[in-house]
């Protein structure tokens, strides 16, 4: 039954993985990151059910990563917010002032 | 070959069959993960991400996590996706049109993430995992609470001031007034 939530969380990751690559919106790979996340997260509580029940940090450490993850997002869309102000547009193929 | 391919069916037609609820819950996820890293019309893609993320709080209920599934619901679902519609929203002219929304690197990205798959899934198959016998504690939620406030009172502590500095840092970035 673990190998199932463990393939569950793999295929998840490189769904996500993918979408990261591929995507030229900005908000679109911002989704992908989120569905990253998830698949680490159920990685997480899976092995504090199966491996180490006794204690809860997976399930803790998840709580963090959606916390992290929320301000991530925050940040991410203000900085997606300004692209589109200042470039009209969020293709990520445009934008490449950081690159030298 | 084609008898260890049968057997291997049937063990999966079992496998379904004594477990529904996961199979349905890993379905409607997968293939809602599938459709927001595919679809053109983005704003669909922020519904299927809803509905992606539904189905991982019920995987967290299926595992015993009732808080994380409580969290995923509240936040992802509620606070999240509300902002990447809002921000899909106000980036629109993008959105709404028929353009391609993936790169010319999608050949190159399905055989990397296949590659990346096939690796981590062969690897789990030859790894022995140290499964425990013991059982999560009976009041999951409330042994959460207690260790948050007494073993992990630190990084509870940090966390909070990690949102401060985003919330700030978004308010600084988006609402800047033009010169």
């Amino acid at each position: 039954m673990m190998m199932a939530y463990l393939a569950l969380a793999a295929i998840l990751f490189s769904i996500g993985m993918f979408g990261v690559l591929t995507r030229r919106n900005a908000v679109g790979i911002l989704m992908s990151l989120e569905l990253m996340f998830n698949a680490v997260n159920i990685n997480l509580v899976t092995f504090n059910k199966f491996v180490a029940p006794e204690v809860l940090t997976g399930q803790i450490f998840a709580v963090f990563v959606v916390v992290v993850a929320a301000a991530e997002a925050v940040v991410g869309l203000a900085i997606v917010l300004l692209l589109y102000r200042n470039w009209q547009g969020i293709d990520i193929d445009k934008i490449n002032i950081m690159k030298w | 070959m084609g008898e260890t391919l049968s057997t291997g069916m049937s063990q999966f037609v079992i496998f379904i069959q004594e477990n529904p609820v996961f199979c349905i819950l890993a379905f409607v996820t997968i293939l809602s993960a599938l459709y927001v890293v595919t679809l053109r019309n983005i704003f669909h893609c922020a519904l299927f991400l809803i509905l992606a993320l539904f189905g991982v709080a019920g995987i967290y209920v299926m595992l015993n996590a009732e808080f994380l599934a409580a969290v995923q619901v509240l936040i992802y679902v509620g606070a999240i996706s509300v902002l990447i519609i809002f921000a899909i929203m106000l980036t629109s002219r993008l959105a709404t049109k028929q353009i391609s929304q993936t790169n010319e690197q999608a050949a190159v990205a399905i055989f990397v993430c296949a590659g990346f798959l096939m690796a981590t899934l062969g690897s789990m198959a030859y790894s022995v995992w140290r499964v425990s016998r013991n059982t999560l504690p009976e009041n999951n939620v409330l042994a959460l609470g207690k260790s948050l406030m007494t073993d992990f009172a630190l990084p509870f502590e940090v966390v909070s001031a990690v949102l401060l500095a985003a919330m700030i840092g978004a308010i600084v970035l988006a609402g800047r007034e033009e010169s």
